[in-house]
């Protein structure tokens, strides 16, 4: 009858059309999660502002950011990676988006937090718009699958606002 | 730095796939004695001019459907290279080395958070990181972005050309929008041992070559 390789090469050909469509399912049953993530972002204090000798304004401060993303976790997720930005739009720019902070969370029982920091990373606009601007705080998160499609979404928070004078 | 290589070996992956369903089908029925070296000679030797073409058809077709399926996919991801293989460890632990992403190029604004793949002037490897950064023109609608590894402690301006601060638009290969684990080992295995992948090409060229109708 069939020899040792034609076995071989239909048991192959088939796990792997299984794994496959296995993983295709997984990502599939992603859609069947309808999350309803919520958070709270809170500027605690501006640190500083000021002019950096190349003209940039630079701001530092202190952001309280609370949320809980414990409904994004399926089976089929890997990771949350989370981060705020700050959002605004300048005479120049349309759109400047500038991340402050950012994580990674493992696992559902870490996704409900709390924390209490510095900017993480430099908050620099291109050019002098900083003093007065009006910005969002956007918190971001990119659920990463354990395979298939990932997904963005994101919790936008209006209304804050910089110091009128460099301090 | 998350260094990955295009995914010339998709090609092969496939036409090996191909190729096994292909003998599934074929080699039902079909008495096959072992003596391996012995059979293939005879099977040369007995090879009929119109046997010999039909081979050569049947491999060109499948050449040409893997080569079909690959430039059908760049078509519809608008990406150089849809499938990526991430070559290092600067995503970890969201993307280890021998995984594979899927790349799309839509003419969507670049916007923080999205992981996208780009290429450094100087550079042949393109990189796969996450963007932190955007500063987009408001006439020109021209963008500066600023990328960095999930798990590196900075971000990417080490990594560009000297003295560059920002990405721009041509930088930017594609972004990331799926992700599928350990299959781009197949790859860096061919690419680090390349003696394994001159046999495994020799061997499923023979095997075309020689398998019966």
């Amino acid at each position: 009858m069939h020899s040792f390789l034609y076995r071989a090469n239909a048991v192959l050909t088939f796990s792997v059309m299984v794994l496959a469509a296995l993983c295709a399912m997984a990502s599939f049953s992603d859609y069947l999660n309808v999350p309803s993530p919520n958070a709270y972002l809170k500027v605690v204090n501006i640190n500083w502002l000021q002019k950096q000798p190349n003209g940039n304004d630079e701001v530092s401060l202190k952001l309280d950011i609370s949320a809980d993303l414990q409904s994004l976790f399926t089976w089929n997720t890997k990771q949350v990676f989370v981060f705020v930005a700050a959002e605004y739009a300048t005479s120049q720019n349309a759109l400047n988006q500038v991340s402050l902070w950012d994580g990674i969370i493992p696992s559902r029982e870490h996704a409900k937090f709390t924390i209490q920091t510095n900017n993480k990373y430099r908050f620099i606009d291109q050019g002098s718009n900083l003093r007065g601007k009006d910005f969002n705080l956007t918190l971001h998160w990119h659920v990463m699958p354990k395979t298939g499609k990932m997904f963005v979404d994101k919790i936008v928070i209006t209304g804050y606002r910089l110091p009128e004078t460099y301090i | 730095m998350l260094k990955v290589s295009f995914f010339f070996f998709l090609r092969c992956g496939f036409r090996n796939l191909n190729q096994r369903e292909k003998k599934t089908s074929k080699g039902r029925g079909r008495e096959r004695k072992m003596g391996w070296i012995g059979e293939t000679m005879d099977s040369i030797r007995s090879l009929q001019i119109r046997q010999v073409l039909n081979q050569a058809v049947s491999l060109g077709m499948i050449v040409t459907s893997a080569l079909i399926i690959w430039k059908g996919l760049m078509c519809i991801t608008g990406s150089e290279s849809p499938v990526v293989v991430v070559l290092s460890g600067s995503m970890e632990p969201g993307f280890k080395r021998g995984d594979i992403l899927f790349l799309h190029m839509s003419k969507d604004p670049i916007r923080a958070g999205e992981i996208v793949v780009f290429n450094v002037d100087g550079r042949e490897i393109p990189i796969v990181h996450r963007v932190i950064k955007v500063h987009e023109r408001q006439d020109t609608g021209e963008v500066d972005v600023l990328t960095k590894g999930d798990n590196n402690f900075g971000d990417d301006r080490l990594l560009y050309a000297h003295g560059q601060l920002w990405l721009q638009k041509h930088h930017i290969m594609g972004r990331a929008v799926g992700f599928l684990p350990y299959v781009g080992w197949v790859t860096i295995i061919m690419t680090e041992k390349p003696i394994i992948k001159y046999v495994l090409i020799g061997a499923l060229g023979l095997l075309v070559i020689t398998s019966k109708e």
